[in-house]
């Protein structure tokens, strides 16, 4: 039952992804057709651009909650094909901590990232107003 | 997930390659699984490099150009394509989870039918979108940058 359970979890998260990593796709790598939220013009990853994301609450909140969907769904997904392989109890416990620990850290390194990120560019952008 | 009692699964990873009775939608799910996890194989390594942009504009561009050239403009493309097939793919697979697009269920009389052929149109309309998504990120890529 409790894997049912993830697995309905690893559904809901592809919905998750699938909305902000479209968008993020969209404005990442179809600039040039599309051309959405790089403000600055030219590549969307040059820092001036980078700063006007990372200003917005709406980036940093929705970076983080894809950041957390995108690791559940994707290490969940990891887990479902190794353990398709029949791998003994106690390989399968050592998986489940790697996997865990692994997701975690990631999550608060990523975390750390969109919030510090949100702190340098507001603080840039009031630093450019005095 | 189901625990096999008895029964492994002895096919492993080779069970992939084999389309078997299931056709072409065995293949879907074998590219699924493989470009998902090219793509968290991606997510792990984009995780640390983007998370420069915490230290500053230095930090940011020392790690942009690390990750620059035509290698890894190539590789970014490839990325790109497992995006488009994987997103497109899993709406189908959702889709058919939920049981749109698979026919209505029948009584199991001789000679039996196959749910796949009902499904083929869903498989065939999917992959035109994921490969119009490819087409249009190959121009942006390569042709109108």
């Amino acid at each position: 039952m409790r894997d049912q359970r993830w697995w309905t979890w690893h559904i809901a998260a592809s919905a998750v992804i699938l909305v902000f990593l479209g968008l993020h796709m969209v404005i990442m790598h179809l600039d040039a057709v599309i051309g959405i939220f790089n403000p600055h013009g030219g590549h969307p990853i040059e820092w001036a651009n980078v700063v006007e994301r990372a200003r917005s609450g709406f980036f940093m909140v929705t970076y983080i909650v894809l950041l957390g969907a995108a690791l559940f769904h994707g290490l969940y997904g990891l887990r479902t094909i190794l353990f398709e392989l029949n791998p003994a109890p106690a390989l399968k416990r050592g998986l489940n901590a790697v996997l865990v620990l692994g997701g975690f850290g990631l999550f608060v390194l990523g975390t750390w990232a969109a919030w510090q990120s949100f702190v340098l560019a507001t603080t840039q952008a009031v630093a450019h107003t005095l | 997930m189901l625990e096999y009692k008895g029964r492994p699964n002895r096919l492993g990873i080779w069970g992939w390659l084999g389309g078997g009775r299931w056709g072409a939608e065995r293949y879907l799910y074998t590219l699924h699984r493989l470009t998902g996890l090219g793509l968290l194989a991606y997510l792990l390594m984009h995780i640390l490099v983007t998370s420069a942009r915490a230290l500053g504009q230095q930090a940011w561009q020392q790690a942009m150009a690390t990750v620059a050239g035509a290698i890894f403009t190539l590789g970014e493309y490839a990325v790109f394509v497992a995006f488009a097939f994987h997103a497109i793919n899993g709406i189908r697979l959702v889709l058919i989870e939920l049981g749109i697009g698979v026919g209505r269920p029948i009584e199991p009389v001789y000679p039996y039918r196959t749910s796949v052929n009902v499904q083929r149109p869903l498989a065939v309309g999917v992959m035109i979108v994921a490969a119009v998504l490819v087409v249009l990120g190959g121009l942006d890529f390569f042709v109108l940058k």
